[in-house]
């Protein structure tokens, strides 16, 4: 049985090294002024620098470029394009048409991953960007494991599915924080928090928390839950799933590591010794679960619940 | 936008600038009733929902044989008819789609608003002569993104509510495509379809129709420091609130014309043929005013008056300057009343007796004062005297929904005029 692709997200270079240690096959990193609600800011210098480490481990970097562009950003597409297929990326993510363009222009021969967040739905519309360049869907986090499942069977592109982490359920490009201290009439807390990653929305009739944080693509909400499906991998890698994500936004370094080495363990049972993995995959959810801040239990995201609409 | 002159647009006719290329007036409706009252009130286009694949699973949506009367109905008028069907499909609704699509393009429309690729390359494939547009959904908010679709054939894109004036005037400059865009109406405050707070606040995909509107609901603000968490909104505050004031760009009209925009669309599948009827009606006015004399044009305030005839909450700009700040948002607040009622809809009008038949829509009495309007005339003043029923007897007042009323007006009206009465 193929073994899935363990990507992670670094916060930075440093981190990387770590990951790779930890057990990590693949890293997505970036910028946000190109790339959405990434885990660090990786300058140029680090991404050719990250580039260079994994690629000596034989290890891959994929470059993100999946924000929502204006023409502002628009236009600079072709020499960011260029920068990263230069610096030897393994491919650049994208959800965005103009990327696709840029590509096209430079004549950039980079593969390209096609990650539009929550619109990755279906295999027709997988294939349909498979046809247009991309080599790889990375599937909306709003699916169930059989609409996964049957969109692996039915595609002709490689198929990412997020395993573990946080998930946005909302980005907005209005700095909602911002204006809600404005009109609080607290300009102070607008500078004192700019850029903060700990502000939370508390929704009291369902008990959750939601984390909420600008950056230059506007507000980003997640999930209130951290999804973690470590214990119900067997049919996913049966179905031959190409590559498994662990999203760390927001996280900690330490927290990314330590669920990169419990991943590690989980997929290579699952591959080699499921049996194994039968046995030991609920003392894996149990060592997850200890990693979890009170405030964010685990959940199993979309794979095992139902929406209507 | 002003001084931002497009030459293809505009012509000297006896030494007078007019504007030749008019925007199309796009306007929804929900129902078959709503489509008639659009087109009446002066829409040049429409935009319904059908049975599936639309983004509005609680609207009233049309079956192929409504679809077929609705775009009769327009056509009469010189009007055309686009379907909204929008969603993100899952692997589940792939079956079905083909045949769907070929109903939607016997019913004779223009054309489908699409967001998925899916639903792009099958229409292409089964109702070829149904023109393929993209939906507000796909969040399009640059040039080459728009070029992009160009170059995949489509006839025309809707562009991301986020999009500037500014950025708009590039695209129409770099890419020859029709584009459409949002002037007035409600608005989701995150990039559409980049939302799924109802998937995970109620189970609800948002993305096929579900939407429970989440982002008008309220929250505590919290700051979480090493495991502590301290209140923001603190007792007596006004929660966090991240709901946007409505779209409303009609003072913007002339420079989305100038821009040479092509279709100028409102917002509200959901909302009442009152409302149609008014924002169309407003906007009608607007276009054929700055179209036929553009030097003189000036915006009047009852234009902006007739509005709020029916606006439930305050409106604003959004992007079209810029992005929006926090005055475009409503905070404390959920909405408000519109400063009018809407009393009742004219279904005859006798020349002789000048008796006026009425359906009643809102409680209404002898002595009250109203106003009836219509496309066809101005608006004026009524007071209303002795009200009879169906079988001539007195009322004191209408009091029931959809009751036929009769009473005498002072001016010619017309069926599907409208009284509206000031509260």
């Amino acid at each position: 049985m193929k073994k899935p692709e363990l990507l992670v997200t670094p916060g930075s270079v440093d981190e990387l090294i770590k990951q790779i240690e930890a057990g990590a096959d693949a890293f997505l990193i970036g910028e946000q002024r190109y790339g959405l609600r990434l885990a660090g800011e990786f300058t140029r210098e680090e991404v050719k620098e990250a580039i260079r480490i994994a690629h000596e481990h034989g290890k891959k970097v994929y470059v993100a470029v999946n924000a929502l562009f204006h023409n502002n950003i628009a236009n600079e597409l072709d020499e960011y394009v260029t920068f990263v297929e230069q610096a030897g990326a393994d491919a650049i993510v994208f959800g965005d048409p103009a990327v696709i363009m840029a590509v096209r222009e430079t004549g950039a021969a980079i593969p390209m991953h096609w990650n539009p967040e929550t619109t990755a739905t279906n295999y027709y519309t997988a294939n349909y960007w498979g046809k247009r360049g991309a080599v790889r869907a990375v599937l909306a986090r709003e699916l169930s494991m059989d609409a996964v499942i049957e969109t692996k069977e039915q595609a002709n592109v490689q198929i990412e599915v997020q395993v573990h982490g946080m998930t946005c359920m909302f980005q907005s490009k209005r700095p909602l924080l911002g204006h809600y201290f404005e009109y609080m009439g607290k300009n102070m807390e607008i500078e004192n928090r700019q850029g903060a990653k700990n502000m939370l929305l508390h929704d009291p009739e369902r008990s959750n928390k939601y984390p909420i944080y600008e950056d230059a693509n506007g507000t980003h909400i997640m999930s209130p839950n951290d999804m973690c499906i470590i214990d119900e991998l067997q049919e996913l890698v049966e179905a031959g799933i190409d590559s498994f994500k662990i999203d760390g936004v927001l996280q900690t370094e330490e927290y990314r590591l330590e669920t990169t080495k419990l991943y590690r363990k989980a997929i290579d049972l699952c591959v080699d010794q499921p049996d194994q993995y039968e046995d030991e995959k609920e003392d894996l959810l149990e060592a997850a679960e200890a990693l979890q801040p009170e405030h964010r239990p685990l959940d199993s995201g979309f794979f095992f619940k139902e929406t209507v609409y | 936008m002003n001084g931002l002159i497009n030459d293809a647009i505009s012509e000297i006719v006896d030494g007078k600038r007019v504007i030749v290329k008019k925007p199309e007036l796009l306007a929804p409706a929900g129902t078959l009733e709503k489509l008639k009252i659009a087109v009446r009130y002066g829409a040049d286009a429409v935009y319904i929902g059908g049975q599936e694949y639309g983004l509005r699973s609680n609207a009233g949506n049309f079956t192929f044989e409504e679809m077929k009367e609705g775009v009769e109905f327009a056509k009469a008028y010189g009007a055309k008819v686009y379907v909204t069907t929008n969603i993100f499909a899952h692997n589940e609704n792939i079956d079905g789609l083909e045949d769907y699509l070929r109903g939607v393009g016997e019913a004779g429309v223009t054309g489908i608003i699409v967001a998925d690729p899916l639903i792009i390359e099958t229409c292409r494939r089964v109702a070829p002569n149904v023109e393929v547009h993209l939906s507000t959904q796909q969040s399009l908010s640059n040039w080459r993104a728009v070029k992009y679709w160009k170059d995949e054939g489509l006839d025309r894109v809707v562009l991301a509510r986020e999009t500037t004036g500014e950025e708009m005037r590039l695209m129409k400059e770099k890419v020859d495509i029709e584009i459409e865009t949002f002037i007035h109406g409600a608005m989701c405050i995150a990039y559409s379809g980049r939302c799924v707070l109802s998937n995970h606040m109620t189970a609800r995909d948002s993305n096929r129709g579900g939407c429970c509107q989440s982002c008008r609901w309220d929250y505590n603000l919290v700051e979480m420091e090493d495991g502590v968490e301290t209140a923001i909104t603190q007792e007596g505050d006004s929660p966090f609130a991240m709901s946007p004031k409505d779209l409303r760009l009609l003072q913007s009209i002339p420079g989305l014309i100038e821009l040479g925009i092509d279709s100028l669309k409102i917002e509200g599948r959901m909302k009442s043929i009152h409302y149609v009827a008014t924002v169309v009606g407003v906007y009608r006015k607007v276009i054929d005013a700055y179209c036929a004399d553009p030097e003189n044009f000036t915006i009047k305030d009852e234009w902006l008056e007739e509005l709020e005839k029916c606006a439930n909450r305050p409106a604003a700009p959004a992007f079209f300057a810029g992005t929006p700040g926090a005055d475009e948002q409503l905070f404390g607040v959920h909405g408000k009343k519109a400063s009018h009622d809407f009393t009742g809809l004219v279904v005859d009008y006798d020349e002789e007796t000048q008796i006026v038949t009425l359906q009643q829509r809102n409680f209404f009495r002898p002595g009250d004062t109203v106003e009836f309007f219509g496309p066809k005339m101005e608006t004026f003043q009524q007071v209303i005297g002795t009200v009879v029923d169906e079988d001539g007897n007195e009322l004191d007042a209408a009091r029931h929904p959809l009751q036929i009323v009769r009473f005498k007006v002072d001016r010619p009206v017309s069926k599907d005029d409208m009284m509206r009465k000031g509260l």
